[in-house]
């Protein structure tokens, strides 16, 4: 497969879905709503439950399967409100010591005249912000799309995983076509320059690992097992160490 | 340097519009009245007759934030290469660094502002529309530890498009790491001034743009996260006239003040005045 088709696959409807994930993954799920400022966002879906007998916290942007689904959980594109409730449930977890869990997959953060006028960027920094330093465990898993600034604002975390079929990009391949050569035409080339794949990100150090379709039924233990590894550090290294993860890059 | 290499350097955005710089009247882009250059920039660069405002230069904008002769540049040689081979990234490069006549968007350093130490780093609209890659990342991350290891507080003037594409997902990961580095200036009780100018959006204003303490903004500054054209055609619907300006961007509660071009250096030195009277109780109030 070559990039282009992992971004196309990426967003095929036949996916696991964040909640499929969960489902997989998590036991005895309470789904929480609400960011406690505005609203529910429903492209985001949070709560808490067990992996293993260890209590997490887990925050999933979620695309549903049927077009009904899809429309309630907006394609999986939040709007700041989304953010903010992800932001709340992380906070929580780090005031009860849950490490948290998120489950990465979307175009992109929601554009439109509401998402501007509730401040879509300023929620995206305080996410960033905000879990720089939050003194629980954080392990992200993009599962289909990674959408630039609206996958990013859910992964600055302890670890970021990438299915092997997803992808991470700072830009869609047909936007970067379109401002670079006037035509997204040339999606495929885009794709191909932007190193979006999972081999490619783990190559440049910005992932951690790359996990496999067909061991998906693993997940669960792989996932326990690094928070647990994750929980076990002092807390004032934990919070070095995420700091330094991203430092790094670039330069 | 000669005297008229800085005359040049200051004109930047003069030259942009097909002028040269020693010509001595260009149409204002708005009201389309030949004004007088040297006018325009004795009046900071805003328009004597319609007081539409010209983009600024970065070093120009710190010259007329800080004191004379207070600023001194760090990390001025950092340049960017092409990390992920990306096609025709070397020439945007040159292209830009012809252009700005600076290596890269970004220009940090200290300077005093009536006196007072601070840490500013003021971005360039004319390096490939103040983009945000590796280095323009690592530059302002370095000035917040700098500044967070002097406890000085930060001044940042941004202009950008959002992150750099041609570096992928590294210039992504700047937001990150800016952010994590502002959070830890932040933490130690240090002050963070923003400045939002014409335009400011994408990966920056979903970072570093939006995590001041204090944000100004300078009036009609384009200041969102989404570009419009996208928006324009996700919805299918023509935006309204005053959508992302920074008039509507306070109305909905993300600036906490405009201000005049002529009016912002007092009104930044008032900012730090009322941030210096008893730091000595800081340590207490941080535990």
């Amino acid at each position: 497969m070559d990039d282009y088709e992992i971004v196309l696959g990426a967003r095929g409807e036949n996916r696991l879905t964040a909640l499929n994930f969960i489902d997989l993954v998590v036991t005895d799920f309470i789904e929480l709503h609400g960011d406690r400022l505005y609203g529910d966002d429903k492209a985001i879906v949070g709560g808490i439950g067990k992996v293993g007998n260890m209590p997490v916290t887990v925050i999933g942007v979620e695309k549903g399967k049927s077009l009904e689904q899809r429309i309630e959980h907006n394609f999986g594109s939040a709007q700041p409100e989304g953010y903010r409730k992800a932001l709340r449930l992380m906070k929580q977890a780090e005031k009860f010591h849950r490490p948290i869990l998120i489950f990465v997959d979307t175009a992109g953060a929601f554009c439109g005249i509401d998402a501007e006028e509730h401040g879509q960027g300023r929620a995206i920094a305080d996410n960033l912000f905000e879990m720089s330093d939050l003194k629980t465990p954080i392990l992200s898993i993009v599962i289909g799309e990674g959408g630039s600034g609206g996958a990013l604002a859910l992964s600055h975390s302890d670890r970021i995983w990438m299915m092997e079929d997803a992808y991470f990009s700072v830009v869609s391949p047909e936007s970067c076509a379109n401002i670079l050569w006037k035509t997204t035409d040339r999606a495929y080339e885009a794709a191909n320059a932007l190193s979006l794949t999972a081999p490619k990100l783990y190559q440049l150090g910005i992932i951690d690992r790359i996990c496999r379709q067909d061991s998906v039924v693993n997940l669960p233990e792989e996932i326990f097992a690094e928070l647990e590894e994750l929980r076990k550090k002092p807390v004032s290294m934990l919070v070095e160490e995420r700091y330094m993860k991203f430092r790094k890059i670039g330069y | 340097m000669k005297l008229s290499d800085l005359f040049i350097k200051a004109n930047n955005e003069l030259e942009k519009d097909g002028l040269r710089p020693r010509s001595r009247k260009i149409t204002c882009k708005k009201c389309q009245n030949l004004v007088s250059v040297s006018k325009i920039r004795k009046n900071n660069f805003i328009c004597p007759e319609c007081g539409y405002y010209f983009s600024v230069r970065a070093r120009r904008r710190i010259l007329m934030l800080t004191d004379k002769r207070s600023f001194v540049e760090i990390d001025a040689e950092m340049e960017s290469r092409n990390i992920l081979d990306f096609p025709g990234y070397e020439e945007k490069i040159s292209a830009a660094i012809e252009k700005s006549r600076e290596k890269e968007g970004v220009i940090c350093g200290t300077a005093t502002i009536d006196g007072r130490k601070i840490c500013i780093f003021s971005m360039d609209s004319n390096f490939m529309m103040g983009s945000m890659g590796a280095v323009v990342g690592e530059k302002i991350t370095r000035l917040f530890e700098y500044a967070t290891h002097n406890s000085l507080p930060v001044l940042g003037v941004t202009v950008s498009g959002g992150a750099r594409m041609q570096e992928g997902m590294i210039s992504l990961m700047q937001m990150s790491k800016v952010s994590a580095a502002v959070k830890r200036h932040s933490n130690k009780g240090n002050l963070y001034i923003v400045l939002l100018t014409n335009p400011t959006t994408g990966g920056v204003d979903a970072s570093f743009a939006m995590l001041g303490d204090i944000t100004l903004a300078e009036p009609g500054a384009r200041v969102g996260f989404a570009g419009p054209r996208v928006i324009e055609k996700t919805l299918n619907q023509k935006l309204p006239e005053d959508f992302q300006r920074a008039e509507k961007v306070l109305e909905c509660g993300f600036i906490d003040s405009i201000v005049p071009r002529d009016e912002q250096k007092d009104f930044i030195s008032k900012i730090l005045e009322l941030h210096t009277f008893g730091n000595a109780g800081r340590e207490v109030f941080n535990g």
